[in-house]
């Protein structure tokens, strides 16, 4: 417990020391935030559906703390590079607890990127149709979190150069984000698309989310949570696996 | 008790595909000794590390760590050495203290144990005022003295050091020695290290071993290598031993292990 406690620390220590990432980090977000939340808003509120921002604050709270935990993984290839990897993987512990400490710290990290975009949502107008609903949006974020900080796991269990990862990346976190409907309702889609969005994660968390703050799930609650949890136990089963296999 | 060797190395063998790294070694380290293991490049001797710290596993052979099976028993095993790798394995992103402590959580050091072992080592390797900085502001030798504390801090009993003076100034160097030869009387641990610089391991070693082409080709002390070879210096002992040709030009010994290991990874 003392190792996966010590190594969590670690990721959120060096989380808070990075003022900069942390402010760059933002960036994304609050352009989807604000270009596509008020520029698509009067097209969104002439089709009948209501307040845009309303609707897509949650995906956007969602595409923060996706980002944040898959790019956790880039921690990984550098303490291959720069050797703290081997410090861990030659300690008398088994290697489970350093990759449970891990995938926890990135996913804490990812909760807390989490919250700082809910905070500039609440800025730029987003309100929760109750107060009591945000504890639960929360443990809907930490599921999304460790979901893809174990995958992140995974993947920098697996791959070693740096190139490699980013292109992974690039091909897994924009597909993960777009086909989410964090940006568009899951009604009335067409048939290929609603199946790809079924097959995505992210739809679950983002529309439990929704449920939670403004009322309106597709697939409800309920599900959406089962399906994360679901979706957690195999992602943390595959980080364990694929990180008990690194050579030093 | 102490006549029992503190590593004894038999017959191991560690193979990469076709490519034979180590090739049948055997040794034994006595306790509280300096034991220098030196080789050319690509020699053998980063295997043999690896493998006695339980990163690699041999092809064939034994290895015993204090009377422990390394193979059998890698997390008994582990919790009696300290390691100092040929690359640096720090947190940079940490300061040197935070580091130190990280490292005893691992190790299971109670929290006041820790405390005290985390002080009186960064004050023996003369870091205690930088202790508050990241490591990332340190310069090579401060670098290298706080892996050095650090492997230290788990009170092992055999400290491994790969080419700890690779990369630093003579000051540097020369400063590391004296530590090295120091830890003997205060912390009374084995040292296993290997070295590129001759007059550093006639300066501080007991006993030598040399390896090349994965086959060990002389163990003894300084003097007896070169009463063995007729030579006045270890340097003229040490190619008299492993030849003159040069190995690899381009790529360092890790190098070459690590693309021997991807390639036959596939």
């Amino acid at each position: 417990m003392a190792v996966v406690f010590a190594l969590w620390l670690r990721e959120v220590k060096k989380y808070l020391r990075s003022r900069v990432q942390i402010v760059a980090s933002l960036g994304g977000p609050l352009m989807y935030l604000g270009v596509l939340g008020f520029g698509l808003g009067p097209v969104f509120r002439r089709a009948g559906e209501g307040s845009y921002l309303q609707f897509m604050a949650p995906g956007v709270i969602g595409m923060a703390v996706l980002f944040t935990a898959m790019f956790s993984g880039i921690a990984m290839l550098w303490d291959r590079q720069f050797g703290f990897l081997k410090e861990t993987l030659v300690a008398p512990v088994p290697r489970l607890a350093i990759m449970i400490g891990r995938t926890l710290g990135g996913a804490t990290v990812a909760v807390l990127q989490g919250a700082l975009i809910f905070v500039v949502t609440l800025i730029a107008g987003f309100r929760p149709v109750s107060v009591l609903a945000v504890p639960l949006a929360f443990f809907l974020i930490a599921l999304i979190a460790v979901v893809f900080a174990a995958l992140a796991t995974a993947i920098g269990s697996t791959i070693k150069e740096m190139q490699g990862f980013q292109m992974v990346m690039n091909f897994l976190v924009m597909p993960i984000f777009f086909l989410s409907a964090a940006i568009y309702p899951l009604q009335g889609l067409p048939r290929v698309l609603a199946a790809l969005t079924r097959v995505d994660p992210l739809t679950y968390g983002v529309d439990g989310m929704r449920g939670l703050l403004t009322g309106n799930a597709h697939f409800g609650v309920a599900l959406d949570v089962a399906v994360l949890l679901a979706v957690g136990v195999v992602f943390v089963a595959a980080g364990a696996w694929r990180f008990s296999r690194i050579e030093a | 008790m102490s006549d029992r060797p503190i590593i004894r190395v038999q017959h191991i063998v560690k193979s990469f595909g076709a490519v034979l790294a180590v090739n049948d070694v055997s040794f034994d380290v006595r306790p509280g000794e300096i034991f220098a293991f030196l080789g050319p490049n690509g020699a053998g001797k980063t295997t043999t590390i690896k493998m006695l710290t339980t990163l690699l596993r041999p092809t064939t052979g034994s290895l015993e760590l204090d009377g422990l099976d390394v193979t059998k028993h890698p997390r008994e095993v582990r919790r009696r050495f300290g390691v100092v790798f040929q690359d640096p394995s720090l947190d940079s992103e940490l300061t040197a203290w935070e580091n130190m402590d990280i490292h005893g959580v691992l190790y299971h050091v109670p929290r006041h144990a820790r405390r005290e072992r985390c002080e009186v080592l960064l004050r023996m390797f003369e870091l205690w005022d930088r202790r508050a900085d990241l490591v990332k502001t340190f310069s090579g030798g401060m670098k290298r003295r706080l892996e050095i504390a650090r492997g230290l801090l788990h009170t092992p009993k055999v400290l491994f050091l790969d080419e700890p003076t690779l990369g630093l100034d003579p000051q540097s160097r020369n400063q590391m020695w004296t530590h090295v030869r120091n830890l003997r009387a205060t912390e009374g641990v084995t040292v296993f290290l290997t070295t590129h610089y001759m007059d550093e391991a006639d300066r501080v070693a007991d006993r030598i071993a040399v390896i090349d082409h994965g086959r060990l080709v002389a163990t003894g002390s300084s003097a007896e290598l070169k009463t063995q070879t007729g030579t006045d210096s270890l340097e003229a002992a040490f190619l008299a031993l492993t030849g003159t040709t040069i190995r690899d030009e381009s790529a360092t010994a890790a190098d070459q292990m690590r693309q021997v290991a991807r390639v036959w990874r596939r």
